[in-house]
């Protein structure tokens, strides 16, 4: 398909714009101390690549393990802390602040017609709180590591291991507090700063998914962070509160930690799915079709995703009639998930549709989210969910719904934001290749994982018997075409802020008052307070803005 | 299964089972198990295939090229609520069918034969109540429900069957039980499947299916001599349990002849069932559930017994139908020189220490 | 075809007459700001209310099940100093409220007086937990610390507690029990104290604003949202009282 609706200015006269945000104000300091949220999420996003990258040598260092049956890369201690090690930057440290900190941060106050957030000192104070803890965590994995897995099961992380758990769970605690922050400030800001004329139902799908992830970020993670406290008090002084000799009991930790960490999964989906009512609205030129379902069903998803916890526990001895309640309500918090999915798909009738990179990365979302989401009601399914929990089958799940659904999104967003971000457009074929290769190399990684999940074999396993050996082998060559696809897009971004054509206000003719303005955006993103006069998403709207305009470059 | 032609069923499960996408169905719930499974899969390639039939023509129809202007649509209530309704509805019955199995793994028969199974780092201790007791492997017999009674000695475990579709997690300080009757004779995998610690994948064993025969001949002989109930019963005197459970009417202590299964009226009003679960925690727990009419002068033996231990005193109580055998051994403990495993008339608290001075038998 | 717009005319001038001095420019106007800042501190709240939930949720389920373990354990503590200690923060909060009523009427001096007191009344509280937890670790009532259970399996060993209540003596195993209530109230009492820590902290730092003026010159958000933090430590401590102090002290 050779037709594309971008359209950039003439590049032999264009030039970014003499002042913007980046040029603003020069000097280390100037950043390290900005209260704009442009700036600090583009402190997160170097940040978060940073932290993701040494997430993925640790995967590629797992999946080098499991290449053989036996536990001959590494000593099966070592294996253990790379998963654990694993498990808790990326989910921490990447996947949780990943949209909202850098995409968040740098479109909400743009999307709603804002200057700003409404606390910009608190926004820097929840980049520094996620610099402390991901720091802690790496010195945490220089000292020794920690081998209880990300979950902290209880007593093994209170009384049966002698690695770092207490630093670890206090970078986690200090990550959290960022968390926290980052939330409270979306929520102040979405209910007091839109602009005039910016109601509810005229907000673009992004904030109100980044709106339901707050509402989850804000009631959910205080839990953890008691959890974790508990877990120190526990190993350090030994207070008994989950120790059955001295009355306590275990479940309680497994109950404290999945409240948080089932929401957890919502915060880390919501601002993705709202990236992708952004790309698919803009490469169909159409508005999302069902907006007000879609509104709704992130928010619904938000509400009941507090309530399904007890869907990790099934087979630890909750009773008969928890597992129906809670079994009962994972079904029902799939239901707005597969409406999204729907809405999306129905946005592309009779739209104009066109295939470049963040169109693709959608598209791959909507395949890959499609698979991972339905496995998650094999799992919330009770019965089924004894045969396959515990397994590679839970590994595949989560690494769909999160890899192949939230990375997939958060690459569409960067690609489809960066040139507001920067002013430049990133390369087109090449980006195309990265997200095929992206695609292909996913599905050949974590496909064999359901197989291997139904066959039986454990997760966390460092050897295991010979007949998986080669479903594994699958995996691990499938790893290392992702790493490639991975490696790229960090390639041609960077060059692209030297080379990159210049992109001009609105490349993507797309709406949104943040494609109103210049890119990349001024410090305070509107000189004069923008009026909103017309829906979310209309482009006829937008249509008679062209007519209108003036054209000056530069 | 009955409801699928039979032919498809057998192909299904063959190609499954020989293309190694499946594990081997070995117990009476692996097929029941797998047509839920089998269910799912098909709604979901039904439904994965419907949003990339959707998509793809879509994208096809509606290109740039082919329609260059698109047309604002806001949405369609019936299109809304057909895909709710139709998710909801096929995910309400996912749920229904998976609870009833849910419900048919975790409700064990009258007629299971009970073995325990203690999970420690890093192997699993099967103890079979003839007095069989092997590590990292589990003998049982097709054909006749096998109950497991899972605890753990230190972290979590879970004892996994893929074959059976059988998983429960092993617990620190509860009895946890899941069910199963094998179906065809064979060796199977015996995974933990709960992370716990270094060796956590090196706690695997094998699960030996035998045919009936078979099975009898492996019990005879794999037999330590002395089954779980004497080990009980053993320990149940050395313990010092007889001096309050000796079954005399003016006993300190309840008497506990066909107290497994009957329920109990407690002293705080409510009523108990006298499961595995009550009679281990009334061993460590005493205070917890005091029967009515009794005094709260139970001694807890936290500290002084092992899970095997418990497990041997469980058994033994379970098989109690009389006070006869503890009598005898009252009587043998009546007859022992003096100062050899005999308590003085106990007092509150004190029996427990005094039982922990004269030669505790620790497992 | 390029088709930027650019706004392009240079920023608006703008003296400071116009608007106060601690109008932040992200905002519109000081009532937007106040707003946003008083909304953000009750989520805020919310978030501490999830945090003790926990907490509290953990007792709830324990208490449930050991319950004389808890009747007895919860005797220890002494109630003559627990409710001076819930008079002396309802008085704080008091105080408190008056600062901030002082601030809206822009009553300086009032103000500092107001901040003071509540400053030093939250010190007698922590003066007074000091007291107690004290007594506790004398007492070898502090879990992992070889912790007794003297006290339970024979009361008459303590005999002002005793005299008081007539406990029973508690089997050994349950007796064990009482540690799970040492250790919430040890991690409850001892969050909220941090809390308390951290608001005293703070207030210190507002009586040296307040002296500058800081506060009353109309522009009282930090002295309202510093209140609400504070009352909200205050009926966190409400609910504490009872559950831990009197449980049950009529037999």
């Amino acid at each position: 398909m050779s037709s594309t609706i971008v359209s950039l200015p003439d590049q032999s006269t264009a030039r970014l714009p003499k002042v913007s945000f980046m040029n603003k104000e020069n000097g280390l300091l100037s950043w390290l101390l900005t209260g704009d949220h442009k700036r600090i999420a583009i402190l997160y996003l170097i940040s978060i690549t940073f932290f993701f990258f040494i997430g993925g040598a640790l995967a590629g260092l797992i999946r080098l393990e499991l290449l053989t049956p036996q536990s001959d890369l590494m000593a099966t201690d070592t294996y253990n802390k790379v998963f654990t090690m694993h498990g808790v930057i990326m989910i921490f440290f990447f996947l949780v602040p990943s949209v909202p900190a850098t995409l968040g941060n740098f479109f909400i106050p743009l999307m709603i017609g804002a200057k700003d957030l409404a606390l910009p000192k608190i926004n820097l104070l929840s980049w520094y709180l996620y610099m402390a803890g991901g720091l802690l965590a790496i010195y945490t994995m220089a000292t020794g590591g920690v081998d209880t897995g990300w979950t902290f099961t209880t007593p093994l992380s209170t009384h049966y291991v002698n690695t770092n758990v207490l630093t670890t769970g206090l970078a986690v605690f200090i990550a959290g507090f960022s968390s926290i922050f980052t939330g409270l400030n979306f929520i102040v800001t979405i209910h007091k700063m839109r602009c005039p004329g910016m109601t509810w139902f005229r907000m673009p799908l992004f904030v109100w998914a980044h709106y339901a992830a707050s509402i989850l970020m804000v009631l959910g993670t205080p839990v953890l962070a008691i959890a974790i406290v508990l877990v120190a008090l526990e190993r350090t002084i030994g207070i008994g509160i989950f120790d059955p000799t001295k009355g306590g009991d275990p479940l309680l930790f497994q109950h404290l930690f999945w409240f948080y960490s089932h929401p957890a999964v919502y915060i880390i989906i919501l601002p993705g799915m709202g990236v992708i009512s952004e790309t698919i609205s803009t490469f169909s030129r159409k508005r999302v079709f069902g907006y007000t379902a879609v509104a709704f069903s992130s928010v619904a998803i938000a509400v009941f995703g507090f309530f399904v916890w007890a869907h990790h526990m099934f087979i630890m001895g909750i009773s008969n009639y928890s597992m129906l309640v809670f079994s009962l309500l994972t079904m029902l918090v799939a239901v707005p998930s597969s409406i999204k999915i729907f809405n999306w798909a129905f946005t592309l009738y009779k739209g104009s549709i066109t295939f470049e990179t963040p169109m693709l990365y959608t598209f791959g979302f909507m395949g890959l989210f499609t698979i991972g989401g339905l496995t998650g009601v094999f799992l919330g399914t009770s019965g089924t969910d004894i045969h396959l929990t515990e397994t590679y089958f839970i590994v595949a799940h989560f690494h769909f719904v999160m890899v192949g659904g939230m990375l997939m999104a958060f690459l569409a967003g960067i690609h489809f934001w960066w040139p507001k971000m920067t002013g430049r457009m990133y390369p087109e074929k090449i980006s195309q290749l990265a997200a095929v290769v992206t695609f292909i190399g996913f599905n050949l990684t974590f496909f064999p994982q359901f197989i291997l999940g139904v066959l039986g074999m454990p997760r966390r396993y460092a050897a295991y018997p010979p007949e998986f050996q080669v479903l594994n082998v699958f995996s691990t060559a499938g790893a290392t075409i992702l790493g490639i696809g991975y490696l790229l897009p960090i390639l041609y971004l960077t060059w692209s802020l030297k080379y990159g054509e210049i992109a001009g206000d609105n490349p993507w003719q797309a709406t949104g008052l943040e494609w109103q303005t210049q890119s990349p955006p001024l410090t305070e993103n509107f000189l004069i307070t923008p009026i909103m006069d017309h829906e979310a998403y209309d482009y006829d709207w937008l249509d008679k803005q062209k007519e209108k305009e003036v054209t000056i470059v530069g | 299964m009955s409801h699928i032609s039979p032919v498809i069923w057998q192909f299904l499960v063959k190609w499954m089972t020989t293309f190694a996408l499946f594990p081997p169905e070995a117990s009476k719930l692996a097929p029941q198990m797998d047509a839920l499974l089998f269910f799912e899969i098909l709604v979901s390639l039904i439904g994965l295939t419907l949003v990339i039939l959707i998509v793809t023509t879509f994208c096809i129809l509606y290109s740039k090229e082919r329609h260059p202007v698109a047309v604002q649509i806001e949405g369609s209530t019936i299109l809304e609520a057909t895909w709710t309704i139709i998710p909801l509805g096929l995910f309400l019955v996912m749920f229904v069918w998976g609870a009833l199995i849910y419900f048919r793994v975790y409700t064990p028969p009258a007629n299971a034969m009970n073995i325990y199974v203690v999970g420690k780092q890093w192997m699993w201790k099967a103890e079979h109540p003839g007095g069989q007791h092997e590590i990292n492997s589990l003998h049982i017999p097709t054909g006749q429900p096998v109950q497991l009674t899972l605890i753990s000695q230190d972290v979590f475990h879970s004892f996994s069957i893929p074959a059976f579709r059988v998983k429960r997690e092993a617990i620190p300080g509860r009895y946890t039980s899941v069910w199963f009757e094998a179906t065809t004779p064979g060796t199977y995998h015996l995974f933990c499947t709960q992370y716990c610690g270094t060796s956590h994948s090196a706690m695997i064993g094998d699960i030996v299916v035998l045919t009936p025969d078979d099975y009898k001949k492996w019990l005879a002989g794999s037999t330590s001599g002395m089954s779980l109930a004497q080990n009980g019963e053993r320990l149940f005197a050395s313990l010092s349990c007889n001096a309050c459970h000796n079954g005399k009417p003016d006993a300190r202590g309840p008497n506990l002849a066909n107290v497994y299964g009957s329920k109990l009226a407690l002293s705080n009003g409510g009523s108990v069932l006298a499961d595995d679960a009550y009679l281990r925690e009334s061993i460590l727990n005493p205070s917890q559930h005091i029967t009515q009419g009794y005094a709260p002068i139970m001694p807890t033996y936290q500290g002084q017994i092992s899970e095997e231990g418990i497990i041997s005193l469980v058994e033994y109580i379970k098989n109690l139908n009389s006070d006869y055998r503890i009598q005898q051994t009252l009587n043998t403990t009546g007859l022992l020189p003096e100062g050899e495993g005999k308590t003085t008339t106990a007092m509150p608290g004190n029996a427990g220490a005094k039982a922990a001075t004269q030669g505790m038998v620790k497992q | 075809m390029s088709d930027s717009t650019v706004v392009a005319h240079a920023a608006p001038e703008h003296g400071h007459e116009e608007h106060p001095a601690y109008l932040r420019h992200h905002f519109e106007n000081t009532a937007q700001q106040a707003d946003a800042a008083g909304f953000a501190m009750w989520l805020f709240l919310l978030t501490e209310v999830m945090f003790f939930g926990g907490l509290f949720t953990a007792y709830l389920i324990y208490r449930n099940w050991y319950y004389p373990a808890f009747v007895e354990a919860s005797h220890q503590l002494n109630v003559v100093w627990g409710t001076l200690n819930t008079a002396v923060l309802i008085t704080s909060s008091f105080t408190m409220a008056m600062g901030v009523w002082c601030a809206e009427m822009r009553k300086q001096s009032g103000l500092v007086l107001c901040l003071i007191l509540t400053f030093i009344l939250g010190l007698g509280f922590l003066g007074i937990k000091t007291v107690e937890y004290k007594e506790k670790i004398e007492k070898h009532h502090v879990p992992g610390f070889h912790y007794s259970l003297k006290s339970f399996v024979d009361p008459q060993s303590d005999p002002e507690i005793y005299k008081e209540y007539h406990d029973k003596p508690l089997a050994l195993d349950m007796a064990r029990h009482t540690e799970v209530y040492f250790s919430l109230y040890f991690v409850m009492t001892g969050m909220h104290a941090l809390h308390m820590i951290i608001g005293i902290a703070i207030l210190g730092f507002m009586i040296f604003r307040a002296r500058a003026g800081a506060y009353t010159a109309g522009h009282v958000t930090f002295v309202e949202n510093f209140g609400l933090y504070w009352h909200f430590v205050d009926i966190v401590w409400i609910f504490l009282f009872p559950l831990l102090y009197l449980i049950s002290r009529h037999q």
